[in-house]
C-alpha cells in the first residue's frame, strides 16, 4: 500500500471505530435515562398506548391533580405527602422531602419525577408545578381532561 | 391612527424584502448594474420601514395604549417604564418583531460595510437576507401581527407582564441571544451566496469570519445571560436545566463554536472549505429550529408562549424550506469545491479537525436528547423525559479530548508537526497544570472526587497551555516583553476565547462538585450552620413594591462569629395576575456564592427555606464573558478594518510556519 492510502485507511477505520463506540455510548447513557411519563391511572392499570404497567424500583414522571385534603406535612422536616388523581380511576401518593414549587395547591395539576416505591407510591426527587396561570404541561392537560367537573363536586 | 402605521410599514418592509430579493438577483444575472445597486437601497429601505414598526410599538407599549391587543395582554400601567419597554419582546407577536428588526439592522450592517467586496457578492448576500426576511415578514403578519386591536371593548388595564420576566436580565437576554441567532443568517447568506455563484475561495472565508464572530459573541454572552437569569430569578440555584429551550439556544452555538473555527482554516489554508459550508448553514438552520421549537409550542418550558398550530405548521414549512433548499444546493455545487491545500496527519488542521468532529457529536448529543422526545411522542409511544443525567454524563465524555486538544493544538504547527518537537512543551504543560491542579484544590476543595480532580486538570491545563503558548510565540524572535507586544489580535482573541474555555470548564466542576444544598424548615429565631457559616433567620417583614407586596424574610450570616452579611429573600405576589415569585438572596464572591431563597410558609408559622452555598459559580458566566471579549478583540483586528485590501488567496502563500492564529 502507498503511504496516502494507507493514511486514508487509517483515518477511515479509526473514525468508523470511535463513530460507533460514540453511538454506543450514547445509547447506552440514553437507556438509563428515559423517563417515562404516566398519569395515576397507567402506574396501576399500565400504558394506554401498550399496556405496560412500570416496574417497582422504575424512574419515571407522573402528572395529574392533587387530591383535595390529602396534602400531609411531617411537623419536624419538609417531607410531605399528596395524592394524585386523574380523570380515570387512578390515585397514587407521591412522598417528596423538600421545597414545594411556588404554585403548588391542591387541586391542581402538578408533574413530579422520581422512583416507584410500590405499586401506587412514588418517591419524588423533584415536583413541578405549572409556571402561571395559562401554563399547563399537555400531558397532564389530558389526564385532566374533564376534570372540572370531579373538582367542583369535591369542593362542594 | 399610530399603530394603523405601524402595521402598514410593517407591510411595506415585507414588499421590500421580495424586492430586495428579486431585483438584485436578476442583476446578477443579467448583468444589469442598476439592478445589482438597488440591493443597498432596498436594504435600507427595508430597515427603515421595520424600524418604523418597532419604534411604534415600543412607543405604543410606553404610552400605554390597551387598545392593542398584544399590549393589554402584557402589559399594565402599574409596570415600570423599563418593563414596559422591555414587554415590546415579553411574549410572541412582539418577540418576532424584534427578531425581524434584527434581522434588518444585521442586513443594513451588511451593505453599509462591505464596500470592499465585489458589489455582485454583495448583492447575492442581501438578495439571500432579503428572501430570510420576507419568510419571517409573512409570518408576522399572518399568524402573529402585533398590532391587531381591541376595538372597540378594549380593556382599561393590561393583564401585565409576567412577573418572571420583570428583571433587568431579561431586559437584555432576549435581544442579545437573538442578536446571536439571527446574525448567523449572515454566515448562511455568504455561504449560499457562494454556492450560488459556484466560487468558494478564501475570500469568501475572510469575508464571512468577522460576521460569525460578531453573532457568535451575542450569542454567547445571550446565552450567559439567560444562564444567570435562571439563576437568580427561579429560586432552584441552577445554572442549566437541559431544558430544551436552553437546548435551542445551545445547539446553534456547538455549531457556530465549530464554524468559526473552521473557517480560520478555511481561510488561512484553504482546506475544510464544503464543511465550512455545511458549518455555516447549519448553524443558521439550528438557530430556526431552536424558533420553531420554542414558537410552535411543540415544547412546554419557561419559554413557551402560545401554541397556535397554524403558527408551528408556518415555521415548520418555512424551516424545511429552508433546510431543504440550501441543502439541495449545497449537494449540487458542493462538488466544484475543491481544497487544494496539503497537509499532514499530525498538523494543526488535524487537530482543529478533531475538535470540529468533537463539537458536532457534542450537537448531535443535544439534539438526540431535545428531539428524541418530541419523536416518541408523535410515533405514539408515550411521552418521555430525557433526564439530565444523560446530557452530563455525556458532555463530561466529550470534554476531555476535547478540552486536551484545546490546551496544546495552537502549538501544532499548520501542514505539518514533528511529534518529537512538542514532547518537551506538552510536558512543560502536563508538569505545571498538575502543579496547579494540586495547589488549587487544595487551597479551595474540602474534599476529592475523581470528577472534581479531573475537571480541575482540563481546566488548568487549557491556562497553562495557553499562557506557555503565548511565551513560546512572544520569546520566538525577540524578547519577551517586546515579542508579547507583536502579538497580533487575533492570536489575544484565541487566547482569550481557550482561557473563557478553561474558566468555564473551572466554574462548572467545583460548582457541581462542592455545592451545598440544604432545604431546610427554619421558624424566626432558629439558625442552621454548615462549612463555616452560620445562618440566622432574624425576621419576617412586608414590602409594597410598585406591582406587588412582599413577604421578606432577613437572615444574618456569620463565617467564624464574624457578621459577613445581612441577606433578604423575598416571596413576591404579583397583584394583577395574583402571581407568587421567589426572589432569592444572593451574596456573591469571586470563589462563592451564598443563595437564599424563601419557598413556602408551613402550617406551623416556620418557613421552608433553600440555603445554598454554591463554590466558584460566578466563574461559569466569567468564561463565556472572556471567550466574548476574545471575539471583540477579533473583530477589531486591522485586517477587518484596513479599507484597502487585496483579495487574497492564500493557497498561493507559502503557509506561515506556525501561524499566528487559529
Amino acid at each position: 500500500m502507498n503511504p496516502r492510502r494507507k493514511k486514508r485507511l487509517l483515518i477511515t477505520s479509526s473514525l468508523i471505530v470511535g463513530l460507533s463506540v460514540a453511538i454506543g455510548l450514547t445509547l447506552f447513557a440514553l437507556q438509563q435515562n428515559i423517563d417515562l411519563f404516566y398519569t395515576p391511572d397507567e402506574i396501576i392499570n399500565g400504558k394506554n398506548e401498550t399496556g405496560i404497567k412500570p416496574e417497582v424500583g422504575q424512574r419515571l414522571r407522573v402528572g395529574g391533580m392533587v387530591l383535595n385534603g390529602s396534602v400531609q406535612r411531617d411537623p419536624e422536616s419538609l417531607k410531605v405527602s399528596f395524592d394524585l388523581i386523574d380523570n380515570k380511576a387512578g390515585q397514587v401518593t407521591v412522598y417528596f422531602d423538600g421545597i414545594l414549587p411556588d404554585l403548588f395547591r391542591e387541586g391542581q395539576g402538578i408533574v413530579a419525577q422520581g422512583v416507584l416505591k410500590s405499586r401506587n407510591a412514588i418517591d419524588a426527587f423533584e415536583v413541578l408545578a405549572k409556571h402561571d396561570e395559562e401554563y399547563m404541561p399537555p400531558e397532564v392537560a389530558d389526564a385532566l381532561k374533564g376534570m372540572d367537573h370531579l373538582k367542583t363536586q369535591q369542593s362542594n | 391612527m399610530l399603530p394603523e402605521i405601524g402595521q402598514f410599514s410593517l407591510i411595506l418592509a415585507c414588499i421590500l424584502s421580495l424586492l430586495q430579493t428579486v431585483y438584485p438577483l436578476y442583476g446578477v444575472h443579467t448583468g444589469h448594474q442598476g439592478a445589482i445597486r438597488s440591493a443597498k437601497i432596498f436594504t435600507i429601505l427595508q430597515f427603515v420601514a421595520v424600524a418604523t414598526s418597532f419604534v411604534i410599538l415600543s412607543y405604543s407599549f410606553l404610552i400605554n395604549d390597551f387598545t392593542i391587543g398584544y399590549i393589554a395582554t402584557n402589559s399594565n400601567s402599574a409596570l415600570p417604564w423599563y418593563y414596559r419597554l422591555s414587554a415590546v419582546w415579553g411574549a410572541h407577536e412582539g418577540s418576532l418583531l424584534l427578531w425581524v428588526f434584527l434581522l434588518s439592522t444585521w442586513s443594513i450592517a451588511v451593505a453599509l460595510m462591505s464596500k470592499r467586496l465585489p458589489i455582485e457578492s454583495v448583492a447575492r448576500v442581501l438578495a439571500v437576507l432579503g428572501l430570510l426576511a420576507f419568510g419571517f415578514y409573512l409570518f408576522v403578519i399572518l399568524t402573529s401581527n402585533p398590532f391587531d386591536r381591541t376595538l372597540p371593548y378594549f380593556p382599561i388595564d393590561g393583564r401585565d407582564l409576567n412577573p418572571l420576566l420583570q428583571d433587568f436580565g431579561l431586559v437584555i437576554h432576549p435581544p442579545m441571544l437573538y442578536m446571536g441567532y439571527v446574525g448567523f443568517s449572515v454566515a448562511f447568506a455568504f455561504a449560499i451566496a457562494a454556492l450560488l455563484e459556484g466560487r468558494l475561495d478564501s475570500a469568501w472565508a475572510k469575508w464571512s469570519r468577522p460576521w460569525t464572530m460578531a453573532a457568535w459573541m451575542f450569542l454567547t454572552v445571550g446565552i450567559a445571560l439567560g444562564s444567570w437569569w435562571a439563576y437568580y430569578e427561579l429560586g432552584w440555584g441552577g445554572w442549566w436545566f437541559w431544558d430544551p429551550v436552553e437546548n435551542a439556544s445551545f445547539m446553534p452555538w456547538l455549531a457556530g463554536t465549530a464554524l468559526i473555527h473552521s473557517l480560520a482554516v478555511s481561510e488561512k489554508r484553504g482546506v475544510f472549505k464544503s464543511w465550512t459550508v455545511l458549518l455555516a448553514l447549519s448553524a443558521f438552520s439550528l438557530s430556526l429550529l431552536g424558533t420553531f421549537l420554542v414558537r410552535s409550542g411543540v415544547l412546554v418550558s419557561v419559554h413557551a408562549f402560545a401554541s397556535d398550530p397554524t403558527r408551528g405548521l408556518f415555521i415548520l414549512g418555512f424551516l424545511v424550506l429552508v433546510i431543504g433548499g440550501s441543502l439541495l444546493l449545497y449537494a449540487i455545487q458542493a462538488s466544484k469545491v475543491k481544497s487544494r491545500g496539503r497537509y499532514q496527519l499530525v498538523s494543526r488542521e488535524s487537530v482543529l479537525l478533531i475538535n470540529n468532529i468533537l463539537l458536532i457529536a457534542a450537537l448531535i448529543v443535544v439534539l438526540l436528547g431535545t428531539l428524541l422526545p418530541l419523536v416518541h411522542k408523535e410515533i405514539g409511544l408515550g411521552s418521555i423525559s430525557i433526564g439530565e443525567p444523560f446530557f452530563n454524563r455525556m458532555f463530561t465524555i466529550i470534554i476531555v479530548p476535547f478540552a486536551l486538544f484545546v490546551g496544546v493544538g495552537s502549538l501544532f504547527r499548520w501542514k505539518r508537526q514533528q511529534l518529537n518537537d512538542l514532547k518537551k512543551p506538552l510536558t512543560m504543560i502536563l508538569i505545571l497544570s498538575v502543579l496547579s491542579t494540586i495547589v488549587f484544590l487544595f487551597t479551595f476543595a474540602p474534599s476529592l472526587t475523581w470528577l472534581a480532580v479531573m475537571g480541575t486538570f482540563l481546566g488548568f491545563w487549557i491556562i497553562v497551555g495557553v499562557i506557555y503558548e503565548i511565551y513560546l510565540r512572544s520569546t520566538h524572535r525577540h524578547s519577551f516583553s517586546k515579542g508579547v507586544m507583536k502579538l497580533g489580535n487575533s492570536h489575544w482573541a484565541m487566547s482569550f476565547g481557550h482561557f473563557g474555555l478553561a474558566v468555564m470548564i473551572i466554574g462548572i466542576t467545583m460548582t457541581q462538585n462542592y455545592s451545598i444544598e440544604k432545604d431546610v424548615k427554619l421558624a424566626v429565631g432558629q439558625h442552621i450552620a454548615f462549612e463555616h457559616y452560620d445562618f440566622h433567620f432574624d425576621q419576617v417583614k412586608p414590602h409594597n413594591g410598585q406591582n406587588y407586596t412582599a413577604t421578606v424574610g432577613v437572615f444574618t450570616v456569620k463565617k467564624d462569629q464574624k457578621t459577613i452579611a445581612v441577606m433578604e429573600a423575598e416571596k413576591r405576589i404579583y397583584t394583577v395576575q395574583r402571581m407568587p415569585m421567589t426572589e432569592a438572596a444572593i451574596n456573591a464572591g469571586f470563589t462563592r456564592d451564598l443563595y437564599i431563597a424563601m419557598g413556602e410558609m408551613l402550617p406551623d408559622g416556620a418557613w421552608a427555606v433553600r440555603i445554598y452555598y454554591k463554590p466558584f459559580i460566578r466563574w461559569i458566566w466569567l468564561g463565556p464573558l472572556l471567550m466574548a471579549f476574545g471575539g471583540l478583540l477579533m473583530l477589531c483586528d486591522r485586517r477587518y478594518r484596513s479599507k484597502k485590501d487585496n483579495v487574497v488567496d492564500s493557497e498561493n502563500k507559502p503557509a506561515p510556519a506556525g501561524g499566528a492564529d487559529a
